[in-house]
């Protein structure tokens, strides 16, 4: 076996000598079109730089998360740099796990990010994670239709108005279904929407002292407003339904709305994909009457350096590359302005190449300053976080509440039964995390 | 002895015997047929001609290379199932023909060490590998995948030597035959057939294992198990090209399997015949 | 005394794979006990202490837990059901003189090759999809109202698609224990004027007993552990309607990165799995033995 170690060691580093000492960054990323067209480009940057080479680990977003995570918990120490959400970054950079961007250059304009995502990037002023792309949630929907309901989408509706033309619009003969929500189980699945939508029913996850709020009135009816909806005016089997599910259901022009990322503005009104792309149109997330806030959505990916890297310089020279806006400009030129990774930087909402060239970029800007993730929800809260709660114990929580959710719109289950069972297993996991006393 | 058969009953059990294989098959070969439809095509409802564009298959190599984890499936099957031969041969070969009391017993024992949960050990495991240096190195998993399926190989030929008559060794014991020569000429022979369908079974069973082979991994030792989770839910269905990045990842383990049919039903009878 | 050196060879060459997979059980083993009495969780890794019962006590509890252990049980019967009985009639029928015999052998046994993500891939987009997949376009043809698979009938799916996978592998070998039944006792049968059904029972079945055995064994040991398929299809849900033992310690030690919990979770596993073993080992086998 040592013979065999030496041999392999050996090999490598032949094959390493023929590179002239290159350092091989190792990067870890989830497997959306944005991020496969980053590793297309990445020969732009090892061009530039010739002494580092890039190694990629494309993986499933759930699969690539669970990777990331145990290595850099458990120090594996095999990635130099690593895509995550903006819900691991405060955990994680508290844990120590992660080194601060402090090396970034004076070219690359921090100043520049969108204050929302900075921030949701920052502990105590420091950038542990640099954004790449960013999104709220907002309501697309059809115009055509619309029109022919004789409807008018206002700029900010609220869900009572929703919850009507949803109906209205409804064709079961046709094969249009009103409004199309998430509905498959999991923390960042229909429990994204489900936590924006309360929230903008006034409702929340936890009570100052981390009481979870599943008894309360606000849940019911944000959980029975949603139940019922996609009843009346939801695709059949909207209970597997997920971001792609919807997307596709989109595309192929049997929604009415749909109500998600705003990544998703660039998918349905690309040509090549979408059968609908001429007639979408564009709102903020509902309210609830009465109610001001928006569900506050925020998320955003972003590249991050281990704190076990041992490669931590080159590694912040192509995580400025990736977020600048050369960057940018670079996927504008080469494949039009519609396809840069949207929702980072403010210079991008000012340039009126991408406006023209993206319809939704407005819509798409203001969804994202109406979220605040600092203060998810009227009542207060002890966590942030929107869609989300920024809390290590989220990921599990929100995957069996999703699932208890997720059987009331497969009809399995009722909204008071879901509730009082998510009500006892938050109550259960949180006294287990040391939360409850 | 022959017995006769009409011809008539001949074709019906054909249609029936075609029909239920067909159906058997359908799902690999409409991921197959899907691989070469563009993608609305994909989802545009039931249909068996595709356009037959390969554009699919060039996407998906451009995305990512199939031919390093295409090696590595390679390296780590086969390395990994004679690293097992190597330990089961001798421990299959002395329980078959030295029994004592215990034997059923070891055997019992060796498959219930597959009953742990693999989930529950992964953070002990990889802690293990780590402090060895052993993640996303071809070695490491390669003697993982030995380890897993080592129960399975030691029981499969011990069932197969069991079957090669006692009284062949015996008359070459009498001929004076050292063991050595016992063992090369004598027995190797016989039990040619039960190593290579064990063989056979244990590549099958390393190519398929899609949980160490994710975990423990990076860029260097990536199977094809990885190379199918950077393909599956991205942003959108990409059914076409998931079905091409399928296609690709068990396209080699199935054309062995087609090839090696005989060999492998040889062996695979765990000892249940008789 | 050369059977005293024998016997002491034989012991030596059965101590490789021995020690090999005694260190291979003890170690993950005894990690893994250890850990079932920490409070450990990899994101709080500053909080490590000793937490006696209250791993299993915990795990024990969970809302899911007895229905898991429920579904565990009607997954590896349900796909046991299937393949032994499918395994039977197509070995039965493939056995038959046919036109292409080798080709349909081929087709039968090719779901066996297939990694069991790329399995639940193709079943859950393809063939079950309630909008594209090809179930639903047969229904739509033929009128009705497309089913939901997983959401209406997630466990059953998934017996359907681990079923699928397994059926090649129970067929194989109950093929091969049927070649092997004397033709002459076949014919001795059909003179004495018995029918077809009559041999089946009295003959074919008999002798299939300890093939039927051994699939049902190896496949136990297998299918207890299954949760691949249950990840990428339906998430356990819709509510706990397909979660069992292994995809609830999943969710405990990879959602919650709850090491201790998950580790109390994989020592129940194991006790239960025994459980099985030893109640498998009395049912059926004695068939095993000669």
């Amino acid at each position: 076996m040592n013979l065999k170690t030496f041999l392999l060691g050996a090999c490598s580093a032949v094959a390493l000598c023929g590179f002239a000492n290159a350092e091989t960054l190792t990067i870890a990323t989830v497997n959306n079109g944005d991020m496969i067209r980053m590793q297309g480009l990445t020969s732009e940057f090892t061009k530039a730089n010739p002494d580092i080479q890039v190694e990629w680990v494309t993986l499933e977003e759930n699969v690539l998360r669970e990777r990331v995570t145990t290595d850099i918990a458990a120090s594996g120490g095999q990635y130099d740099i690593v895509t995550i959400g903006n819900y691991e970054v405060p955990i994680w950079a508290k844990q120590q796990w992660l080194l601060p961007l402090d090396g970034l250059g004076e070219a690359y304009d921090i100043d520049d990010l969108l204050p929302a995502i900075r921030g949701g990037l920052s502990v105590d002023g420091k950038l542990y994670a640099a954004p790449f792309y960013g999104e709220s949630a907002m309501i697309m929907y059809r115009k055509d239709l619309f029109e022919k309901a004789g409807l008018t989408m206002p700029d900010s509706p609220t869900w009572e108005f929703i919850g009507e033309a949803a109906r209205k619009i409804t064709d079961r003969n046709a094969d249009i279904s009103g409004i199309c929500l998430r509905g498959k189980a999991g923390w960042g699945e229909n429990m994204a929407f489900v936590s924006a939508l309360t929230n903008s029913f006034g409702g929340r996850w936890f009570d100052e002292n981390w009481a979870p709020q599943f008894d309360q009135p606000e849940w019911k009816e944000s959980l029975q407003f949603y139940a019922d909806l996609m009843k009346d005016a939801g695709p059949s089997g909207a209970s597997s339904n997920g971001f792609n599910e919807n997307l596709t259901l989109f595309q192929q022009g049997k929604c009415g709305m749909w109500i998600d990322a705003t990544v998703a503005a660039s998918f349905v009104s690309n040509p090549k994909d979408s059968t609908v792309a001429d007639k979408v149109g564009f709102a903020l997330f509902p309210s609830k009457e009465g109610v001001a806030n928006h569900g506050n959505w925020l998320w955003s990916w972003n590249l991050a350096i281990p704190a076990s890297s041992q490669k931590a310089e080159a590694a912040q020279k192509f995580i400025a590359w990736a977020t600048s806006k050369e960057y940018t400009d670079l996927v504008a030129s080469k494949e039009g302005w519609a396809n840069v990774p949207p929702g980072t930087r403010t210079s991008l909402y000012n340039n009126e190449e991408y406006k023209k060239a993206a319809a939704f970029a407005v819509p798409t800007l203001a969804a994202m300053d109406a979220a605040d993730i600092t203060k998810p929800t009227i009542k207060p809260v002890p966590y942030t976080g929107g869609q989300f709660v920024a809390i290590p114990e989220f990921q599990a929580l929100g995957t069996t509440v999703g699932q208890l959710f997720s059987a009331v719109i497969a009809g399995q289950s009722s909204v008071d039964d879901a509730l009082t069972a998510a009500q006892a297993t938050a109550t259960r996991d949180m006294t287990r995390a040391g939360y409850i006393k | 002895m022959a017995r006769t058969v009409s011809r008539g009953s001949k074709i019906g059990w054909t249609i029936a015997a075609w029909l239920v294989a067909l159906l058997i098959f359908f799902p690999i070969l409409y991921a197959f047929i899907t691989s070469l439809k563009t993608e609305p095509e994909a989802i545009a409802g039931f249909s068996l001609i595709p356009s037959g564009t390969f554009e699919n298959y060039v996407t998906v190599q451009t995305q990512r290379d199939y031919f390093k984890p295409f090696m590595n499936s390679v390296v780590l099957s086969i390395g990994s199932t004679i690293l097992a031969l190597l330990f089961a041969i001798p421990a299959a070969w002395s329980m078959a023909f030295s029994p004592t009391k215990r034997t059923k017993d070891i055997l019992m024992w060796m498959l219930s060490t597959k009953m742990m949960p693999a989930v529950a050990v992964l953070i002990p495991i990889f802690i293990l590998f780590r402090n060895f240096g052993l993640l996303d190195t071809r070695i490491g998993l390669t003697v993982m995948l030995t380890l897993i399926n080592l129960p399975i190989v030691v029981w499969m030929l011990y069932t197969y030597f069991r079957e090669i008559p006692g009284e062949i060794l015996e008359a070459a014991r009498m001929d004076g035959a050292s063991l050595w020569k016992e063992i090369v000429y004598v027995l190797t022979p016989m039990a040619v057939p039960g190593i290579a369908s064990t063989l056979l079974l244990n590549i099958i069973l390393a190519w398929n294992e899609a949980f160490w082979t994710i975990q423990l991994t990076t860029t260097n030792a990536a199977p094809l198990t990885a190379f199918i989770a950077s393909f599956s839910s991205p942003q959108g269905l990409f059914w076409a090209k998931l079905s091409a990045a399928s296609t690709m990842a068990i396209a080699p383990i199935l054309i062995l399997g087609w090839f090696s049919q005989k060999q492998l039903v040889r062996g695979l009878t765990f000892g249940a015949v008789k | 005394m050369a059977t005293q050196n024998t016997k002491t060879l034989a012991r030596l060459m059965m101590a490789p794979a021995v020690i090999v997979l005694l260190v291979w059980m003890v170690v993950p083993l005894a990690m893994t006990l250890w850990y079932s009495f920490q409070n450990y969780n990899l994101l709080t890794p500053q909080n490590v202490s000793f937490a006696g019962f209250f791993n299993y006590i915990y795990f024990y509890t969970d809302p899911a837990f007895f229905q898991s252990i429920w579904n565990t049980l009607v997954l590896v019967l349900g796909v046991l059901l299937i393949t032994v009985v499918g395994g039977i009639a197509i070995a039965l029928l493939i056995d038959q003189p046919i036109f292409g015999q080798g080709i349909v052998r081929i087709l039968v046994i090719s779901p066996f090759f297939v990694m069991p993500p790329v399995a639940a891939l193709i079943w859950k987009n393809m063939i079950m999809h309630p909008g594209y997949g090809v179930l639903a376009d047969l229904a739509r043809f033929l009128g009705f109202q497309p089913i939901d698979w997983f959401a209406q009938f997630p466990l059953f799916s998934i017996i359907i698609i681990v079923a699928w996978q397994w059926l090649p592998f129970a067929t194989l070998i109950l093929l091969t224990a049927l070649q092997s039944l004397d033709s002459e006792q076949k014919e001795a049968a059909e003179m004495d004027g018995a029918n077809a059904f009559n041999r089946f029972i009295y003959l074919t079945l008999p002798h299939l007993s300890r093939a039927i055995t051994v699939v049902i064994l190896i496949q136990t040991i297998f299918l207890l552990g299954i949760y691949a398929e249950i990840l990428v299809t339906t998430n356990g849900g819709p509510g706990y309607a397909s979660t069992n033992l292994t995809f609830l310690i999943y969710r405990t030690a990879r959602l919650g990165y709850d090491v201790g919990g998950g580790a109390a979770g994989g020592i129940i596993a194991v006790v239960l799995a025994n459980f099985v073993a030893i109640f498998l080992m009395r049912a059926v086998g004695r068939n095993l033995d000669r």
